[in-house]
């Protein structure tokens, strides 16, 4: 990396780089955060040059560009040293000692070795504590191997030729039902769905009560519907692959073993709806599967699954192309990863217009979770009434489930809709627990009294994220790291949320110190509603969700404290007399 | 098509959102973000009324025949005077001595809606100021993000002078010129994005104080019957 930095320095290695780029990644508007990606990759980091040289190639203006580079997290302007190092620091990450990681690389890399940063989650919390090192997952970062990351930094050695087993991430399956037990479909399901025809097709769907499995439970073939009956030539696919909740790594499962059905799933649509293009949008987190995601396509290409005449049947047109994020969680929300997938800043659209009537470049667009696509696949093989079978009455079917934290058997597991989260919990050998976060960083933090309760649309949200705490866990302390992820994380469009999540990091900051106050406390509450109601999309939404829950079920990890327990005022007399002596202002 | 606000039937044409109507029939939704020459993107949030227990962006929410909506709410009082706040604290406003005070849109709905505090801590944030225009300067200390100078300047002036960048509370508003100053760019002072600003971030160079600070547009009346400042 360091010789590629010393030619990129050259204004003309630049400028081939960005060509190069553009000849890959293409040269419309829509292009530009590929092309992005692709030089950054290149050159190491993004340089001013190289943005002017972007913005000159694609015809936009250097603050466009520029402002695309400063909303995504993965874009750096300054040179990361030999190793870009991204240590992921949700909450499990915390309690499963991170700190200790960051002190021990941090040492080893301040001298301009590489960078050491922290993101939130990388979808390792199974095998937490865990990092991206030149964006090559490194789990289980502790004791040998912790010491083996150092032992190979210390000889320089690129991550490149470090040894396999270092970045190899465990699928971590303890329980596998009906979606993680299908076969790599090689057009079987698709066949079965052509032969019922489409309209039939999208009954079985509806039949089936298949609801979008990245979070919101949407109706699958109601989204379907409306873009087949859209009046228009032109229709697109989306998956989403950003998989970006705190504490979700159910996608990463399905995206590195059953890429097949995903594929599937998503051709299944894209005949069902009529559409010629998919995307896959990858979160950049995920960048690592991204060469056996392509291979796999190419295979499905040469086998004649996609691309032109599917099948053997004319007209039968359909491919798919992989885009990759590149930090943001935000671009999980359905609208701003459009925004994203079309080459800008990913800001929420408005909605109405919904993405089913206009999408991706204004066309109508499906947009599913990896799970629920390839879950589509069963009910072209099984049938609706099958699909069913299993599950509540308003949540049919069986899902995953990404389990990680104070428990012995962390790792996906799938079961059907409606289980009581304290089975999960016994399955997964969590003891003392003491509280659930469900549906990650936005979704609901579970007391003890409500474990009996089935995990359901309608009941516990079924989101793919199950934090477990223990006893041992401060509340306070948890809630903080959500806080904080919120603001981070915030696109920064609207009033309530911009601001919003930055007065509520702080306030719960306070009581993590142990300084809130009884204002603080009612402060925090309604700072949650009007976030709640007021914000621009779900992120607003949803950001004060799990502080309000704490604050509710957990009142006494909110003490009020009394002004003795922070003011020292001995203390704080002593430092402003010595201050004096020093020769400060202060009385 | 005819609706219903705060018990007043206002009559709305196809197409209209709740505030279009509003703002032709002569009654006062609070906004900022939102300029009739422009498309409205919602992001201030101060237009936010209730319609069925729910709220929405006035300025995007279509019309549909005989929907009732509340405006003049208390609940959408606290509601607005807290946003109102946040906008205050998130950046550096010195209204006494500011050259927009009584000009501005922010300071104007703080009398409306009886702002008295910031009830928030203030982020007393460093913000660049951008002098490197011949006639105009920029004092990113006020600004409130409402993108109208980039929109403006995007869609009216097709000069694309300002972005946003940044995320979050890293998100602001500066020159697309590549070393992110306004004399870079082709604005002029003449251009729709100079005038648009509800608040006080564009400042002429060589004028100033022209009217007295007491004898402006908001000193003399509610911006309910004064109308937007960059109407
Ligand atoms: C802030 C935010 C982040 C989101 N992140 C994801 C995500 O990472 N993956 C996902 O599938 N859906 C995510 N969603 C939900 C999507 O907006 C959308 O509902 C979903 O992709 C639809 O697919 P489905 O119907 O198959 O669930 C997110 C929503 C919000 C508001
Ligand atoms: S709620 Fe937050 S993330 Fe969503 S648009 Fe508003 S600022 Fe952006
Ligand atoms: S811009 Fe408006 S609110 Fe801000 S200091 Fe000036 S007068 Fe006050």
């Amino acid at each position: 990396m360091t010789a590629a930095q010393g030619k990129a320095a050259d204004g003309k290695t630049i400028q081939t780089v960005v060509r190069t780029a553009m000849r890959r990644c293409g040269t419309g508007r829509d292009a530009l955060l590929a092309v992005l990606i692709h030089v950054q990759r290149h050159m190491g980091h993004l340089p001013d040059e190289a943005i002017a040289a972007v913005a000159t190639a694609m015809r936009l203006t250097h603050g466009e560009v520029a402002g695309v580079v400063s909303f995504y997290a993965f874009f750096h302007q300054e040179p990361f040293g030999l190793y870009d190092c991204r240590l992921a620091d949700n909450i499990i990450e915390r309690h499963a000692g991170n700190a200790a990681v960051q002190e021990r690389l941090g040492t080893l890399l301040k001298g301009g070795l590489g960078t050491l940063s922290t993101t939130s989650c990388i979808g390792l919390s199974d095998q937490a504590p865990g990092a991206l090192i030149d964006g090559a997952p490194i789990p289980s970062l502790k004791d040998d191997r912790l010491e083996q990351v150092v032992h190979l930094m210390e000889k320089e050695i690129p991550v490149a030729r470090w040894p396999g087993s270092l970045s190899r991430v465990k699928p971590n399956v303890r329980r596998a039902d009906r979606i993680l037990q299908q076969q790599a479909w090689q057009g079987e399901a698709l066949r079965q769905a052509m032969t019922q025809g489409a309209a039939a097709f999208l009954e079985e769907l509806e039949l089936s009560g298949l609801r979008g499995m990245g979070g919101a439970g949407f109706p699958t073939a109601r989204k379907w519907h409306s873009v087949r009956e859209a009046a228009v030539t032109e229709r697109v696919v989306v998956c989403n692959a950003d998989e970006g909740e705190p504490g979700t790594f159910k996608d990463r499962v399905l995206l590195q073993r059953h890429a097949a059905a995903l594929f599937e799933g998503m051709t299944i649509c894209g005949w069902c709806v009529g559409a010629r293009h998919g995307f896959v949008y990858l979160r950049g987190e995920y960048r690592y599967l991204l060469p056996i995601l392509q291979r796999k396509l190419a295979a499905r290409r040469r086998a004649g699954l996609l691309g032109q005449g599917i099948l053997g049947v004319q007209g039968f047109d359909f491919d798919i192309q992989i885009r990759l994020g590149a930090g943001a969680y935000v671009c999980g929300e359905e609208s701003a990863l459009l925004e994203s997938l079309e080459g800008k800043r990913g800001v929420p659209r408005p909605r109405p217009p919904y993405p089913v009537e206009a999408g991706f470049q204004a066309l109508p667009t499906v947009v599913n979770n990896v799970e629920t696509l390839s879950a589509a696949c069963l009910v072209a093989v099984h049938g609706g009434a099958w699909y069913a079978a299993v599950g509540t009455a308003a949540s049919r079917g069986t899902k995953l489930f990404s389990v990680s934290g104070d428990c012995s058997r962390p790792g996906v597991y799938e079961l059907p809709m409606g289980t009581p989260l304290q089975e999960l919990l016994q399955l997964a050998g969590a003891h003392r627990t003491q509280a659930v976060q469900m549906g990650g960083a936005s979704g609901a933090l579970v007391a003890p009294h409500d474990f009996g309760e089935p995990i359901a649309f309608e009941a516990l949200p079924p989101g793919g994220s199950v934090m477990i705490f223990d006893q041992s866990r401060s509340i306070s302390g948890i809630v903080h790291n959500f806080a904080c992820f919120f603001a981070h994380e915030s696109c920064g469009f609207c009033t309530p949320c911009r601001v919003g999540t930055r007065l509520q990091r702080d306030l719960v900051h306070k009581f993590t110190l142990g300084h809130g106050d009884a204002a603080d406390l009612s402060e925090l509450k309604e700072l949650g509603l009007l976030m709640g109601r007021a914000s621009h999309c779900g992120l607003g939404q949803s950001a004060g969700r799990a502080v309000g829950d704490a604050l509710q079920y957990f009142p006494e990890h909110f003490p009020i404290a009394s002004p003795d327990a922070f003011v020292q005022l001995e203390t704080a007399l002593e430092q402003a007399r010595a201050l004096r002596q020093a020769g400060g202002h202060t009385p | 098509m005819r609706f219903v606000i705060d018990g007043m039937t206002i009559e709305a044409q196809a197409g209209d959102t709740i505030l279009t109507a509003c703002r032709r029939a002569g009654y006062y939704i609070p906004h900022l973000c939102f300029h009739g020459d422009l498309p409205a993107q919602g992001n201030c949030r101060l237009c936010l009324v209730e319609s069925k227990g729910r709220l929405l962006p006035s300025c995007l929410t279509k019309v549909t025949d005989g929907m009732e909506v509340a405006s003049a709410t208390e609940q959408l009082h606290t509601l607005r005077l807290r946003l109102t706040q946040m906008l205050f604290v998130e950046g550096n406003h010195i209204c006494p001595s500011c050259e927009a005070s009584g000009n501005c849109m922010l300071q104007a709905l703080g009398y409306r809606l009886g702002l008295l505090d910031n009830h928030y801590p203030q982020f007393f944030p460093r913000r660049p100021l951008d002098a490197s225009h011949p006639q105009m300067i920029l004092d990113f200390n006020r600004c409130i993000q409402c993108q109208l100078c980039v929109r403006a300047s995007d869609q009216l002036d097709q000069k694309h002078a300002f972005v946003v960048a940044g995320r979050g509370g890293e998100a602001h508003i500066t020159a697309s010129s590549s070393n992110g100053q306004l004399g870079s760019t082709s604005f002029a002072a003449t251009d729709h994005a100079a005038g648009i600003c509800p608040v006080g971030v564009f400042l002429g160079k060589g004028v100033g104080y022209v009217t007295p600070i007491g004898e402006r547009r908001y000193d003399r009346a509610d911006i309910a019957q004064a109308g937007d400042r960059n109407a």
